[in-house]
């Protein structure tokens, strides 16, 4: 293969039609597929990484909270009120209804195709975990949980027929006729050529922003592209401003092939104690009435990232600048039980947790806020569905621990199924016309890298997690939205690039053009939002107010500005 | 403390060669950490893939380093010179990033 000057500059891009297109294959993607293809559509399932591999999914090692009565007597309405509680206010009653009913079904279907829940006297072990009213959270041992439930899915898409995988494929933007969605254009990493996609509905599961963040429980490919997608396509995003952080993200010492936020099973099994510098617990300091308290939890995430960032603040934090987690209270081999093979990884990164306890802080993990969608995950785009991470309004302003995965499964297969009706339904909109911009925005790449996308990239990351973090100011929030514009200027509207195969400025480039545009999505409500609530809070005004008992929503105008609007949540439930 | 990468660039169908870059880093850091703090301070040109960064979950990131199959994101930093180059027996794609796909995932299933 020789290296042409300008792959784009081909007389027709690689053009592919389907039924559905589904954008990422985390979870949510993949379950979207199997649905899809279920239901009779030819499926494209495309993502910038390799499939299955990237995203969140497979990065979670924790638990998958579902009303299955294993553990215990349990209802899905009984989970429906600890979700509505964590959200604050602000949940989309219809969306956490669809999650917590038919949650259960999901769950099931993965047991079928043998997961692997881990299993106690002939029934799934369920966890109990902060801020359910009973033990809901099914999990696979030993950190296993999203692997599991990634490889899971990749052997069912292995046994379907009618879903074509195509990986290392960067969605550039959604084709649009007309307003309604009918493809979208892609730049093909290993080659850099560009590859037009006709599709009749196209569901984005591209998951959350965390990739925005320096320090982060998700993959790097996590920046916010599908709300930059959703956007640009004419669609709106909801609740933007709530970024959850993990309060017990691994801090030090340098811990290496590992998720940050492994911690907390462990935590949560064998009671881990959070120690501040003077080695005394800190989080009953923090506790008040409304925390719903398990008695081994004390803190839903937001009060503890709250807790652990007030004791660094006030000079009582860790050396690394979080708290110490310490499991020095137990005997050796209850360590050894709970961890099983983990301790031979950790001791690999020099960790002796009977020696010596190790430091932790807050990380981003996860985002409450996303794509607007209606009760079936279509957008305000006909023919533009949403599901997963990427999807706002089910968890408000606070998500319970377990819903995530559970989150995935369920959106995904109802979005997977609403697009293939919808697909089924129509013929095909596609007009080559729609693609143009998206083609003469790659052909116009320029050969430079300076200013290093690469540098902004992570300059990005940092003014984020400082200035647009867990606890914010309108002071701060104001410099960084002057910093994002003056960011944006410095990227300019032309890409850059550096080669023709897998160039990785040019994905930089791409990727600022999204993160940047995300960043102004979080960071723009956030200022708006003049309490605090769940994730959100605002130094400057400590507190809820009542009044602010609304989502925020996000729109570009037709000039391309940002535009913020209000809406009361959505209640009522979900048709079944 | 002061690591050098020695590192094979280059496309099919040209001779490769290698590059030298210094990097400075804390001990317990990964040559991944290496890798993206140069695409950052020197060449952002360099390609080499990764998706998890840390977890070891993605498996993305496998490169021949000291001349042994491995992971970026899991062997260590070290004093004096590193060698990195791409997965041998894997079709060159750019500087360290080979074809690993499987060939149904791929654009072209048959190439």
């Amino acid at each position: 293969m020789t290296a042409k000057a300008n792959n784009n500059t081909a007389a027709a891009p690689a053009h592919i039609e389907t039924d559905v297109l589904v954008i990422g294959a985390g979870g949510a993607g993949m379950y979207a597929a199997l649905e899809a293809a279920k239901a009779g559509a030819a499926v494209v399932l495309a993502d910038r990484s390799l499939i299955g591999r990237g995203g969140a999914t497979v990065m979670a090692q924790m638990t998958v909270a579902a009303a299955l009565s294993e553990q215990t007597p349990d209802h899905w309405e009984h989970h429906l009120t600890d979700t509505l509680a964590a959200g604050r206010g602000l949940c989309d009653e219809r969306l956490a209804a669809l999650l917590c009913e038919d949650g259960p079904h999901r769950l099931r279907e993965m047991d079928g195709w043998k997961v692997g829940w881990a299993r106690e006297d002939g029934h799934i072990k369920q966890a109990q975990a902060p801020g359910h009213d009973r033990p809901r959270c099914a999990y696979v041992d030993f950190l296993s949980t999203g692997p599991a439930v990634s490889r899971t899915l990749r052997a069912q898409l292995n046994l379907s027929s009618g879903i074509r995988r195509i990986g290392e494929l960067v969605i550039v933007d959604i084709a649009l006729r007309d307003g309604v969605a009918c493809g979208a254009t892609a730049l093909h990493l290993p080659s850099g050529e560009a590859v037009t996609l006709a599709a009749r509905a196209v569901v984005i599961a591209t998951g959350g922003l965390t990739g925005l963040y320096r320090r982060n429980s998700a993959s790097s490919n996590m920046g916010g592209d599908g709300y930059a997608l959703a956007l640009r396509a004419g669609a709106e995003l909801i609740d933007m401003e709530f970024v959850q952080f993990f309060p017990i993200g691994h801090l030090a010492p340098r811990l290496v092939g590992m998720d940050p936020i492994m911690w907390d099973p462990f935590r949560y099994k064998l009671g881990g104690k959070l120690l501040n510098a003077e080695m005394r617990e800190f989080e009953q300091d923090y506790a008040t009435p409304d925390t719903r308290s398990d008695g081994r939890y004390v803190l839903t995430r937001d009060l503890a990232t709250f807790a652990i960032t007030r004791e660094v603040e006030a000079g009582r934090g860790s050396p690394a600048g979080g708290a110490y987690l310490s499991f020095q209270h137990l005997p050796e081999a209850a360590i050894r039980s709970a961890f099983g093979p983990v301790v031979d990884r950790l001791a690999a990164n020099c960790i002796d947790l009977t020696k010596r306890p190790v430091e932790v802080a807050p990380i981003a993990h996860y985002h409450m806020g996303g794509v607007r969608v209606d009760d079936t995950l279509r957008t305000a785009v006909p023919g533009l569905y949403a599901c997963g991470e990427a999807v706002g309004g089910a968890n408000g302003a606070n998500r319970l621990s377990g819903n995530a995965i559970t989150e995935a499964l369920v959106f995904g297969a109802s979005a997977g199924r609403n697009a293939a009706r919808r697909a089924l339904q129509n013929s095909s909109r596609w007009s080559a016309q729609a693609a143009q911009p998206a083609l003469e925005l790659l052909r116009g790449a320029e050969r430079r890298d300076r200013p290093n996308p690469a540098a902004l990239v992570r300059d990005l990351k940092a003014l984020m997690a400082d200035q647009v973090g867990p606890f914010r100011t309108e002071a701060k929030l104001q410099s960084a939205l002057a910093a994002i514009a003056r960011m944006k200027t410095e990227i300019g509207e032309v890409p850059f690039s550096s080669a023709s195969a897998f160039d990785p400025v040019l994905v930089d480039w791409l990727d600022l053009r999204n993160m940047l545009l995300v960043a102004q999505s979080v960071a723009a409500p956030a200022l708006a939002r003049t309490e605090s609530r769940g994730a959100h809070q605002r130094e400057d005004h400590p507190g809820l107010d009542d009044s602010w008992c609304v989502n925020q929503i996000v729109a570009l105008s037709r000039g391309n500005a940002l535009e913020l609007s209000r809406a009361a949540p959505s209640a009522g439930r979900a048709a079944a | 403390m002061k690591a050098t990468l020695a590192i094979q660039r280059g496309t099919p169908g040209e001779p490769s060669r290698i590059e030298n870059f210094e990097v400075t880093f804390e001990p317990g850091q990964s040559v991944l950490d290496g890798l993206r703090a140069l695409r950052c301070e020197a060449d952002p040109s360099l390609a080499f893939r990764f998706s998890c960064i840390n977890a070891n979950a993605c498996k993305e990131c496998m490169m021949l380093i000291d001349g042994k199959v491995d992971y970026a994101c899991t062997v260590r930093l070290k004093e004096g010179t590193t060698a990195l180059s791409p997965l041998p027996k894997k079709a060159l794609i750019r500087d360290l990033v080979t074809e690993i796909a499987p060939p149904d995932e791929r654009l072209r299933p048959r190439q």
